[in-house]
């Protein structure tokens, strides 16, 4: 598909088009027939039936924003390594330079790798990885009040007092 | 085979046409295979076999009341499901289903895969975002922070079999594997990509980001009619992108005896994944959400290297004839 009208690119153009044909295609098809009849009800923000308090668009747990950043110390590492891994077993390069070719990626991988991980293992330690942190501490409370005790409470019966009826006045 | 303009719009046109249909397909095929392994029927009075429950759907999808929120972001809201259905179908541009039948045969096709399945990423966060709903904000952040992760494996597992092939032309990485398929050297990697793949699709038993019984829907609670129609679909489509990717990757794309055509392999191999990932939501109780991203990031992510790193010394080793 190499030489004709139009490049790869080209061609993947004429694709993302025709996908978005579809999509307007479809959206429009059901607007063109759907229904349209909106009441207060419908309009709410839908929370299982309760009130909506507040809007949502608010701070969010920070725990994501260090998943993003350690996302993007791999993705780039990802980056570097995509050359690399196509360029390293190449034969003729290894031919060229009597072997070293191969061992200097190599070992120049393993460096890297290992820098990486230790970024790793520094998040890790660090406890960035742990998506909960504070181990929650159960409290320990010395009582002279016998544990069974609330149990007994709770077990007892009180017989129910007969209530003498008021006179109808 | 010789490139002309009608060949181009026939090419797209028919692998856009196949994809939306196979996506569509199944939806009736997942519902039929879920209720076999549940010992039900599944959906059986429309049409033959419940075949025609696809276009039942599809016309109560756009007979559907389908509104945007009056409180939502509203050209975000209407973008999202659109970014979704495109980057997957983008992604399909890549795949050589046969020799000769691949929509463009791009010398960097795995690059181009990984970049638009990270695009996927934006359709959930900006769906869940627009939506201002809290439900959908909180699917959104776990979806996005997920398929982030998981980005970064599904990239490292792949590349244990780009350094075996030297290219990321997936036409080359099939025909290297003539005498071996992937799936032997690359073990590891490939159940890292496909647990990836199930993680990217957000598909259970990692639908963490839409997990009904805590969040509704998650990032897609406020969408109804066709916008939630194209979010389904997507969602197929994505199953059926991931399967297809492994195939080409690990299991000889379209290689096999020749008493079938290739394209019938490349089907035959892709249909049985798509199986699995069935069958996944069928056995597999969802994870916690922080268990997830401890499997990832603490059990995923070291294996990955070590896997490349040992790839990469057999490569030499092979190669360099120590």
């Amino acid at each position: 598909m190499a030489a004709g009208y139009l490049s790869d690119f080209g061609v993947i153009l004429l694709f993302l088009i025709g996908g978005a044909i579809f999509i307007v295609i479809g959206l429009f098809t059901a607007r063109l027939i759907r229904p349209h009849r909106p009441n207060a009800e419908k309009l709410a923000t839908y929370e299982c039936g309760e009130e909506a308090v507040g809007n949502s668009w608010v701070q969010f747990n920070p725990r994501f924003y260090v998943i993003a950043l350690i996302f993007i110390i791999f993705d780039v590492e990802l980056a570097f390594m995509f050359p690399w891994a196509v360029v390293f077993g190449r034969r003729d390069l290894i031919e060229a330079t009597d072997g070293l070719w191969g061992w200097f990626a190599l070992a120049e991988m393993f460096l890297f790798i290992a820098i990486l991980a230790l970024g790793l293992a520094y998040a890790w330690v660090k406890g960035h990885l742990d998506w909960i942190k504070p181990k929650p501490i159960i409290p320990t409370i010395h009582s002279p009040v016998p544990a069974d005790l609330y149990q007994r409470v709770n077990e007892r019966q009180y017989p129910i007092k007969k209530v003498e009826k008021p006179a109808e006045v | 085979m010789e490139a002309s303009a009608p060949n181009y719009f026939l090419i797209v046109g028919g692998v856009l046409f196949v994809m939306m249909n196979v996506a569509a397909g199944l939806i009736w095929v997942e519902r039929r295979m879920l209720a076999l392994w549940q010992d039900r029927y599944g959906p059986n009075r429309a049409g033959p076999f419940g075949l025609f429950i696809v276009l039942a759907d599809t016309l109560k999808l756009l007979f559907k009341e389908d509104w945007i929120p009056p409180f939502a972001d509203k050209v975000v809201f209407v973008l999202a499901p659109a970014i979704v259905m495109v980057t997957v179908l983008l992604s399909f541009v890549i795949i050589p289903f046969a020799p000769g039948i691949v929509v463009a045969d791009l010398n960097i096709g795995i690059l181009f895969f990984l970049a638009m399945s990270s695009m996927g990423a934006y359709s959930i966060i900006l769906g869940g975002w627009a939506s201002n709903n809290k439900y959908a904000l909180l699917g959104a952040m776990r979806g996005a922070a997920q398929m982030i992760s998981y980005e970064v494996f599904m990239g490292l597992a792949l590349m244990g079999v780009v350094l075996l092939t030297g290219s990321f032309n997936l036409r080359d990485i099939v025909e290297a594997q003539r005498n071996m398929w992937f799936v032997v050297p690359q073990i590891i990697g490939f159940v890292i990509f496909f647990i990836a793949g199930v993680a990217e699709t957000h598909r259970l038993p990692f639908d963490i980001p839409e997990a009904e019984s805590e969040l509704i829907a998650g990032f897609h609670s406020e969408y109804s009619g066709m916008k939630f129609g194209i979010f389904f679909v997507g969602e197929y489509l994505g199953i059926t992108l991931i399967s297809c990717m492994v195939v080409a990757l690990y299991f000889g794309g379209w290689l096999g005896p020749a008493f079938l055509p290739p394209v019938v392999w490349f089907a035959l191999k892709t249909f049985v994944f798509i199986s699995i990932f069935i069958l996944l939501r069928a056995s597999l109780p969802r994870p916690r959400y922080d268990q997830l991203m401890e499997f990832g990031w603490k059990i995923l992510l070291p294996l990955t290297l070590v896997n490349l790193l040992v790839t990469a010394a057999i490569v030499l080793m092979q190669n360099g004839n120590y």
